[in-house]
C-alpha cells in the first residue's frame, strides 16, 4: 500500500472511522505511556523517585481513549494513579518526569510528586491523593459548567477502590439531582491495592452503582482503545446534552503492583500473564493495524525503539534539572498572604 | 449606620457581595426555601433565585467538595454548614483539598471560597452540638480562620472573606445571632488579619475571640469596679493571627489573660500565650493565664453545662491572679 493509500485507509470500529494519523497517534501515546512508566519504575528502583509511585501499565487504553474522546476544554481529574492521564492529556513529559524526580521544572514545581499532577492550561485538575476525594471536586467542576453554562463536561475518574467511598454516592446524588454534565469513570483494574473486587464490593458490576440515583451506567472494555474511545464519546455526548451524569465502568488491569512497594502476591502470575498476553491494549491495536495493512511488525519494533529513546531523553533532561529553589518552600500557600503575618516557626535568636 | 442583628449583618454582607459579583453563590442545608436554619439567609432565595441560593441534601462532605471544585473553576462559593459540628464530616475536603490545592498544584489552582456557619457552644444541645473547633482549622497552613464577635465585625469580615482569594473558614456564634449592634450601611470591609482593641486599659490584657469577647468586656467592667483597668483585644482573625496588636498591648500592661470557649489542650490560648512568651517575654510581669472550657464533652444539665463553660467570674479571677490581687 502506498503512503497515500494508507492515509485514505484506516479502521472502522463499530461504525466509527479512525484514520491512520489518529491510529498512529493513539498507538504511540499508549506505547509512550508504557515506556514512561517503565522508566519511572527504574528510576524509583534507583531511589531517584521517592515516596509513593503508582504506575498504570496495562491501563493505557483508558487514558488514551478518554482523552481522545474528550474536548480540550473539558475538565479531567483523577486519583493518584495519574501519570498516564496527564501524559495522554498532552502535558509535557519532561515536566511530568521532573515532577517525579522532585525538580524545579516539575509540572507543579516539584511540590506535588507522583500523586499530584496538575495542568490548568489543559484543564487537568489532579492528581488527588485521598481515595475518592476527587469525586466531590469533580462534582464542583461540573456544577461550575452548569452555573456558567459553558458547555464543558467533567470526566471524574476513580478506581474500583474509590467507588466504595461515601463521598462518591453523595456526589452521584447531587450530580443526578441537578443534572450536572459529568461522566463518572471507574477504572476497574480488579484490585483496590491488595483487595480483589469481589472481596470489597457486594455489587461487582460497578456500572450499576448509579442505579439508585437514576444514573445510567455503561461497561466498556478498557483494554481496547478504539472501543473505549467510541463508547466514551457516547457517554460524553450524553453528559453534554444536559441529560445529566453517566457512569462508565472501564474493565482494565494493572500489570504492576498497587505502588512500587507492592510485590502483588495476592494474585497469580498466570492471571497477570493472561491479561498481558491475551488482552494487552497496545498489542491489540498493533494487531488490528497490521491486519488492516496499515503497518508492519517491523515498523512497530522501530517505533518502540524510537519511543524508548524519547523517554530516555525525557528522563535525562528531567534529571539534569536542579531541585526547586529554597524560596519555593514558602510560595503558593496563600494567594493573598496577609501583610505582617509572622511566618512560623519562629527563628530563635 | 443601622442597628441590626449579627444575623442580619451576615445576611447584608452576603447580599451585597452577591449583588456585586455574579460568581458568588450560597449553598447549604436549608439555606433557600427554609430561609436558613438560623435565618441568616432570610429572603435570599427570593432576591437571587434558585440558581444562586441552593438547598443541598444532607451531605456535608459532598457539598464541601462541590464548593472546592466550583472555586477551582472560577466561582466564589459560600458554603454554609448548619453548624461547624457537621463540618467534621467534610474535613477531608477542607483540610486535604481546599487548604492544600494551591501549594500542591504549584500555584495553578486556588480555592477562593468561604465555609461558614455557627460554631462554639449553643445552649442545652449536648456534647455533639456544642464545641469549638477553630484550633483544628487554624492549625492548617492554606486556611484563614475568621470569627466575628459583634454585628459590625460580622458584616465587615464576611465581605472581606468573600472577596479573599483563599479559603476562609468563617465561624459564627449561634448564641450571638440575635445580638444587636450598630452596623455601617453599604460598603464596609474589615481587612482579614487585623485584631481590634475593644476596650482600652493599662493594667492587664484580655485576649478573647467570638462570644468570649463579650465575656471579656463584661469582666473588664467588673475589674474596673475593683480598680483594675483591663484592655480587651479581639483577634477577629485567628489565622493569620495579628500578634503585633497583642504584643503592643502586653508591652503596656505587662500582664495577659487569654480566654477561649474551647478546650485547653493545644487550643488558641496555647498558641497566643506561646507567642507572647516567644516575642514578649521581657514585657511580662507574670505568667500568661488561660481561661478555657473544661475538658469534658458538653453536658446537657443546665448546671453542668454552666460549669463546663468559661464564665465572666473565671476571667475576673484569672485577671486578679496575674495582677497579683488574688
Amino acid at each position: 500500500m502506498s503512503a497515500k493509500q494508507k492515509q485514505a485507509a484506516g479502521i472502522t470500529h463499530d461504525g466509527s472511522f479512525y484514520d491512520l494519523e489518529e491510529l498512529n497517534a493513539m498507538h504511540d501515546k499508549m506505547l509512550f505511556i508504557r515506556r514512561f512508566e517503565e522508566k519511572a519504575g527504574q528510576l524509583y528502583g534507583l531511589k531517584k523517585i521517592g515516596g509513593f509511585c503508582h504506575l498504570c501499565n496495562g491501563q493505557e487504553a483508558v487514558c488514551v481513549g478518554m482523552h481522545h474522546a474528550a474536548e480540550k476544554t473539558d475538565y479531567i481529574l483523577t486519583s493518584y494513579r495519574d501519570h498516564g492521564h496527564v501524559l495522554a492529556r498532552g502535558s509535557d513529559p519532561t515536566a511530568v518526569m521532573a515532577e517525579l524526580l522532585g525538580r524545579a521544572g516539575g509540572i507543579v514545581k516539584g511540590k506535588g510528586g507522583s500523586m499530584h499532577m496538575f495542568d490548568a492550561e489543559r484543564n487537568f485538575v489532579g492528581g488527588n491523593g485521598i481515595v475518592g476525594e476527587q469525586v466531590p471536586i469533580g462534582l464542583g467542576l461540573g456544577f461550575s459548567s452548569w452555573y456558567k453554562d459553558d458547555g464543558r463536561v467533567t470526566m471524574t475518574i476513580m478506581g474500583d477502590g474509590g467507588i466504595n467511598q461515601g463521598a462518591v454516592y453523595e456526589s452521584f446524588n447531587m450530580a443526578a439531582l441537578w443534572k450536572l454534565p459529568i461522566v463518572f469513570v471507574v477504572e476497574n483494574n480488579q484490585y483496590a491495592m491488595g483487595t480483589s473486587l469481589d472481596r470489597a464490593s457486594a455489587e461487582t458490576h460497578l456500572f450499576k452503582r448509579g442505579i439508585s440515583f437514576k444514573i445510567p451506567g455503561m461497561q466498556i472494555d478498557g483494554m481496547d482503545v478504539l472501543e473505549f474511545d467510541k463508547k466514551m464519546s457516547e457517554a460524553i455526548a450524553h453528559a453534554r446534552s444536559g441529560e445529566g451524569p453517566i457512569l462508565v465502568e472501564a474493565i482494565t488491569y494493572r500489570y504492576r503492583g498497587h505502588s512500587m512497594s507492592d510485590p502483588a502476591t495476592y494474585r497469580s502470575r498466570a492471571e497477570v500473564d493472561e491479561w498481558r498476553s491475551g488482552r494487552d491494549p497496545i498489542a491489540r491495536l498493533q494487531a488490528q493495524m497490521i491486519e488492516a495493512g496499515l503497518a508492519t511488525e517491523e515498523e512497530f519494533k522501530q517505533r518502540d525503539k524510537d519511543i524508548k529513546k524519547e523517554v530516555a531523553a525525557v528522563a535525562k533532561a528531567a534529571e539534569a534539572q536542579p531541585e526547586p529553589d529554597a524560596s519555593e518552600l514558602w510560595t503558593d500557600v496563600y494567594s493573598d498572604p496577609i501583610e505582617g503575618a509572622y511566618p512560623y516557626p519562629v527563628k530563635v535568636g | 449606620m443601622s442597628k441590626i442583628t449579627y444575623r442580619d449583618a451576615l445576611n447584608q454582607a452576603m447580599c451585597e457581595e452577591m449583588t456585586r459579583d455574579e460568581r458568588v453563590f450560597l449553598m447549604g442545608e436549608e439555606v433557600a426555601e427554609y430561609n436558613g436554619a438560623y435565618k441568616v439567609s432570610q429572603g435570599m432565595l427570593e432576591k437571587f433565585g434558585s440558581k444562586r441560593v441552593i438547598d443541598t441534601p444532607i451531605t456535608e462532605l459532598g457539598f464541601a467538595g462541590l464548593g472546592v471544585g466550583a472555586a477551582m473553576a472560577g466561582l466564589r462559593p459560600v458554603v454554609e454548614f448548619m453548624t461547624w459540628n457537621f463540618a467534621i464530616l467534610a474535613l477531608d475536603q477542607i483540610v486535604n483539598a481546599a487548604a492544600k490545592m494551591k501549594y500542591m498544584s504549584g500555584g495553578q489552582y486556588s480555592v477562593p471560597m468561604v465555609f461558614r456557619g455557627a460554631g462554639g457552644s449553643a445552649a442545652r444541645v449536648g456534647a455533639q452540638h456544642s464545641q469549638s473547633l477553630e484550633n483544628w482549622l487554624a492549625n492548617v497552613p492554606g486556611l484563614k480562620v475568621v470569627m466575628p464577635s459583634n454585628p459590625a465585625d460580622a458584616k465587615g469580615l464576611l465581605k472581606a472573606a468573600i472577596r479573599d482569594n483563599d479559603t476562609v473558614i468563617f465561624i459564627e456564634n449561634e448564641i450571638n445571632y440575635g445580638d444587636v449592634g450598630e452596623v455601617p450601611d453599604g460598603e464596609y470591609i474589615i481587612p482579614l488579619g487585623k485584631a481590634d482593641v475593644k476596650r482600652v486599659g493599662k493594667d492587664v490584657t484580655l485576649v478573647a475571640h467570638s462570644r468570649m469577647t463579650g465575656f471579656a468586656l463584661a469582666a473588664a467592667e467588673e475589674l474596673a469596679r475593683q480598680g483594675i483597668e483591663a484592655e480587651v483585644i479581639d483577634p477577629r482573625t485567628i489565622r493569620p493571627l495579628d500578634e503585633n496588636t497583642i504584643l503592643v498591648s502586653v508591652a503596656k500592661t505587662n500582664r495577659a489573660v487569654v480566654i477561649e470557649e474551647g478546650w485547653c489542650f493545644a487550643g488558641i490560648g496555647a498558641e497566643i500565650s506561646a507567642r507572647i512568651m516567644e516575642r514578649g517575654f521581657d514585657d511580662l510581669d507574670a505568667p500568661v493565664a488561660r481561661v478555657t472550657g473544661k475538658e469534658v464533652p458538653m453536658p446537657y444539665a443546665a448546671n453542668l453545662e454552666g460549669m463546663a463553660l468559661p464564665s465572666v467570674a473565671d476571667i475576673v479571677e484569672a485577671a486578679r491572679v496575674v495582677c497579683g490581687r488574688a
